[in-house]
């Protein structure tokens, strides 16, 4: 049977074998039939049999409204409430039919029945298994330490930048103490402790966007005055998804792309995303004419699109984006009056010989529809502190800055952070040697790490920046599919005791990509990773 | 598609984002402004406005002071900064386990032993606002209904209602019997829900509440928990005041009321909690839910993805916390210093022929102004609340941006000030009284 999964050349000439129009669907049942039953056998079986499934799924679904509406059901203990609508979750994509699933959960008038929790609830459920969370799991239950578990598994899933945390433990190191007690003392802790602006300290928002101003190479002045200072980066996508649009809109997301967007767009905003499929033939570039075409798509559907998320540099793949791509971006959003949302959390780990072009210094010009773009920053990736909870929306859009600073009062950053962190940023010295210094460990580490894994015949989409490979190993796969890909995670988990990130978690279109984070991993620790890889790959070759 | 061609250049925001359910336009909001503009200070500014309208603790800071001085190696991760790497790498939702710990004892200890909690029930959220909003979204469904008791913090509109989607239906309760919650409001509360084709999901109390300043008694309690258990919904508590109640017998944890049952029907009940009040440390945004469900539990620590909290907070709050010394001591310190407050303003205030509602908890009171109304009607005690905003230059939250169905009540806020503040603010809320009964004399 064919995937849907497949690219779509592949399906197209799967049709055009079988048939000469629109019986197609129809001779996917009948023709595999035939060769079985051998003639016209298989014709009549191959009518009756999706006849006949037809008729008992009518039945099935009928009978299964009764239950769901029957006040006395009370066999299902609270588990099962979840586990009842857990098969929902598929159609929780869509708002309107989560709700009447829910109002089908038992009501509040049966005494007997569990209290019922609302359709988000069903939605984590169902996410928990996917191969992004079990292999974080199983990192965290069996994780690899050169020397108390050397045969533990190795993370290579997390975008965790460990390359360069030794240079801001140094600074805290010999600055900390100080700081914090001269904040304690001349600020006094009822300053810091109070109830502070939710969108961030001035002084803090100085230091931010100074440091996003040397991230970019000082090709951008940031203006701390349009900055939004959120409990990481995480909020700010979920805060502009809320602000830019309403249940049941879109957003244009190119693939493959960062796994958390269907977290952080998606889950409570009701906002849906169109996935808009960048190729290997391109080098997983964004194609405008994709946009385009995914745009009209979405119209005919009734889906109204209100925005782009790209991320620049990319996850997984590690494009930079060119300044007349951004050009034409801009020209593509203008003409369809969306807004354009660009993460550029990565910008200040870029380490190829590319220069990166932020959006904000479009926007700088004159003559650009400056109320459109907004661009999302923290420090997670570049500064390597994920704990600490900072990230930043950044617009010259007034009406969405006034909405997005209300918003911050659910996702503020920690006082005392904030004023640490304003020494930390403000130390300009510390901060252009740790640019410089990350940038050359990343190209180095991603150097080696590339070469260790052509090695084993594996290529790479060449990147230049972030954290990551994008690994083609589909030469590996069994079968050319999602299932295929999911075996080779699961023996790259189990067997090599690896954990990587699948393409299909990041939506790739086409199976076989792996996402391998570099950016924990030492020196040392590459060839321990290519020679688990090789074990797993041989055996792979072998079949 | 009209709109858009009339206006090519402007690009719409979404419907959540131009609402104006975040509240902020009420007049609990706007005397924050004339505050902000023209701010009373001791030495330099002596004829400002007071700020009585914000529920901030500030009476025992020096104690965490005196803490942070003698052991300023927490904020910090200690000599070399040892533990510095994995803190900073840390933003497990699960949170700081030594944190959670942490909580777990300092809840323990606040209810006097009186409840248990579980470390692994603790979903760690950037402060209590965060874990309101985040019950909500897990609790019921856009367009499904909460029942809260009146009067109520106004932040709820904005916390419970904005981006969830979710209504809120008024619990009445009036002075006639202490503003307390019956069986026949909750009742009331539920019918209006549904005559208006609502689905109730739960009901939200505040024990202490705010604005009353007032603890829920333990029959109540159980009356709500039964309300809740017949109609099959869940029961938020809100108990970010319980470290502020004057004595400590007088509060009643629903943890206790479920520990007395057995924790039969604990799986709709869920606690909410914060230090904003407790510790005066609203700036490092720490709140938590504790809940008994399961699912609950597991959902809310994944949707703390939005709004975790910075692990050197943790890190910090967790050494401070496991301070049994510094805990008890500051427990015990802060409620006999927030007492005396309360006596000195409710002296202060029947001084001036003022009443109050009888309060043992909070860092306000409930003062009954409905006397002085020239109508008694929510105008008039906006015209009273101005007055009292523009003329006397105290910020007071009025009764109606609390949903009170009483006109003329007022929340005034006594423990963020000096007591030297509180005095100047008592005379001047003297002088006004004397001034108006001259006045009526002289009609």
């Amino acid at each position: 049977m064919t995937q849907t999964r497949y690219s779509r050349s592949r399906s197209s000439d799967t049709e055009k074998e079988n048939t000469g129009g629109g019986g197609g669907a129809a001779m996917r049942v009948i023709v595999p039939l035939q060769g079985v039953v051998q003639g016209r056998g298989g014709l009549v079986l191959g009518s009756i049999i999706p006849c006949a499934l037809f008729y008992f799924l009518q039945f099935y679904l009928k009978r299964h409204r009764n239950d769901l509406d029957d006040q006395n059901n009370s066999n299902s203990p609270g588990l099962n409430s979840t586990t009842g609508s857990a098969s929902s979750g598929k159609l929780a994509e869509l708002p309107a039919l989560t709700r009447n699933l829910s109002r089908g959960l038992p009501s509040p008038r049966s005494p007997r029945g569990p209290v019922s929790v609302s359709g988000r609830v069903s939605r984590i459920v169902k996410g928990a298994d996917s191969p992004y969370y079990v292999g974080l799991r199983r990192v965290k239950e069996d994780p690899y330490d050169e020397l108390s578990n050397p045969n533990g598994i190795i993370q290579l899933g997390l975008a965790e930048n460990k390359l360069s945390l030794d240079l801001v433990k140094h600074w805290l190191a010999e600055n900390a103490e100080q700081v914090i007690l001269r904040n304690w003392k001349e600020l006094s802790i009822s300053r810091i402790a109070t109830y502070q602006p939710f969108d961030g300290l001035m002084e803090f928002k100085v230091a931010v966007a100074g440091f996003m101003s040397q991230v970019t190479a000082k090709a951008v002045s940031f203006d701390p005055s349009q900055v939004v200072l959120t409990a990481g980066s995480t909020p700010a996508i979920e805060i502009l998804s809320f602000c830019l649009a309403d249940v049941g809109n879109a957003f244009l997301v190119p693939t493959p792309c960062y796994p958390g967007y269907d977290r952080d767009v998606k889950w409570r905003t009701g906002v849906e995303i169109i996935h808009v499929p960048c190729r290997s033939a391109d080098d997983f570039n964004l194609s405008i004419a994709a946009l385009d075409r995914a745009f009209n798509q979405a119209k005919k559907r009734g889906l109204k699109v209100r925005g782009i998320i790209i991320s620049n540099p990319s996850n997984p793949v590690g494009n930079l984006l060119s300044r007349d791509t951004l050009y034409s971006l801009l020209d593509f959003a203008r003409e369809k009056n969306i807004h354009i949302v660009s993460n550029e959390i990565l910008a200040g780990s870029t380490h190829g010989n590319e220069e990166f072009v932020s959006i904000a210094e479009i926007m700088d010009l004159d003559d650009v529809d400056r109320k459109r773009v907004h661009l999302v920053y923290g420090l997670s990736k570049d500064l390597s502190l994920p704990g600490f909870r900072v990230g930043v929306i950044y617009s010259h859009n007034e009406e969405v800055l006034a909405a997005a600073k209300k918003l911050t009062r659910f996702s503020t950053i920690s006082s005392p952070t904030q004023c640490l962190l304003i020494s930390m940023l403000s130390d300009a010295k510390f901060v252009q040697t740790f640019i410089t210094i990350n940038r050359e460990r990343l190209q180095r580490t991603y150097a080696l790490f590339v070469a260790g894994l052509k090695k084993l015949g594996i290529k790479c989409i060449k990147s230049s920046g972030g954290f990551y490979c994008w690994a083609d190993m589909s030469g590996l796969i069994r079968s050319y599919s999602e299932k295929g890909e999911l075996e080779l995670w699961d023996k790259l988990l189990n067997i090599a005791k690896v954990n990587v990130t699948p393409g299909s978690c990041c939506h790739c279109i086409e199976p076989g990509w792996f996402r391998f984070c570099f950016a924990t991993l030492t020196e040392k620790d590459i060839p321990i990773v290519t020679d688990r890889i090789q074990k797993v790959s041989e055996t792979c070759k072998l079949n | 598609m009209a709109i858009e061609i009339e206006k090519p250049s402007s690009v719409r925001l979404s419907k959540v984002a131009i609402s104006k359910t975040h509240g902020e336009d009420s007049p609990y909001f706007a005397g924050w402004k004339a505050y902000d503009e023209n701010p009373y200070d001791e030495i330099h500014n002596q004829s400002g406005v007071i700020q009585m309208g914000l529920a901030e603790n500030q009476v025992s800071f020096d104690l965490l002071e005196k803490y942070l001085e003698e052991h300023h190696e927490v904020s910090s991760w200690g000599k070399g900064a040892p533990g510095f790497r994995e803190n900073a790498l840390f933003q497990d939702y699960h949170g700081l386990k030594s944190f959670r710990q942490a909580m777990a004892n300092f809840m323990e200890q606040i209810r006097g032993g009186k409840a248990k909690f579980d470390p692994d029930r603790i979903v760690l959220t950037a402060g209590a606002t965060a874990a309101n909003e985040l019950l909500t979204f897990i609790l019921a469904d856009p367009g499904d209904a909460l029942l809260v008791p009146t009067p109520y913090y106004p932040g709820f509109d904005r916390d419970l209602r904005w981006r969830t989607g979710v209504k809120i239906v008024p619990i009445h309760c009036n002075s006639s019997n202490n503003f307390q919650i019956t069986p026949e409001a909750l009742e009331a509360a539920y019918q209006s829900a549904e005559s208006m084709d609502l689905k109730v999901r739960g009901i939200l109390i505040t024990n202490p509440s705010n604005p009353l300043g007032s603890t829920i008694q333990s029959s109540v309690l159980n009356d709500i928990l039964d309300f809740a258990v017949h109609k099959n919904i869940h029961l938020v508590s809100d108990e970010i005041y319980s470290g502020s109640t004057f004595s400590p017998s007088e509060f009643v944890s629903i943890a206790e009321i479920l520990r007395n049952r057995n924790y039969k029907d604990a799986e709709r009940v869920h606690i909410v909690y914060s230090l904003s009040k407790d510790l005066g440390l609203p700036g490092f945004r720490v709140g938590t839910i504790y809940s008994y469900n399961d699912d609950v539990v597991t959902t809310a620590r994944r949707m703390s993805s939005f709004t975790l909290i910075s692990s050197q907070t943790q890190h910090l709050l967790a050494c401070m916390l496991s301070n049994h010394e510094f805990t008890q001591n500051y427990i015990k310190t802060n409620r006999e210093r927030l007492n005396k407050r309360y006596d000195m303003i409710i002296q202060g205030l029947k001084k001036a022929g003022i009443e109050c509602l009888k309060g043992n908890a909070g860092l306000f009171c409930w003062m009954n102004l409905s006397p002085l109304l020239n109508e008694p009607t929510r105008q008039g005690e906006l015209e009273l609340w101005n007055i009292i905003l523009n003329q006397v230059k105290l910020n007071i939250s009025p009764g109606s941006s609390c949903h009170c169905s009483e006109p003329g009540w007022f929340r005034v806020c006594f423990a963020n000030m000096s007591e030297q503040t509180l005095r100047v603010a008592l005379q001047r809320i003297h002088k006004f009284m004397e001034q108006r009964k001259v006045c009526s004399v002289n009609q």
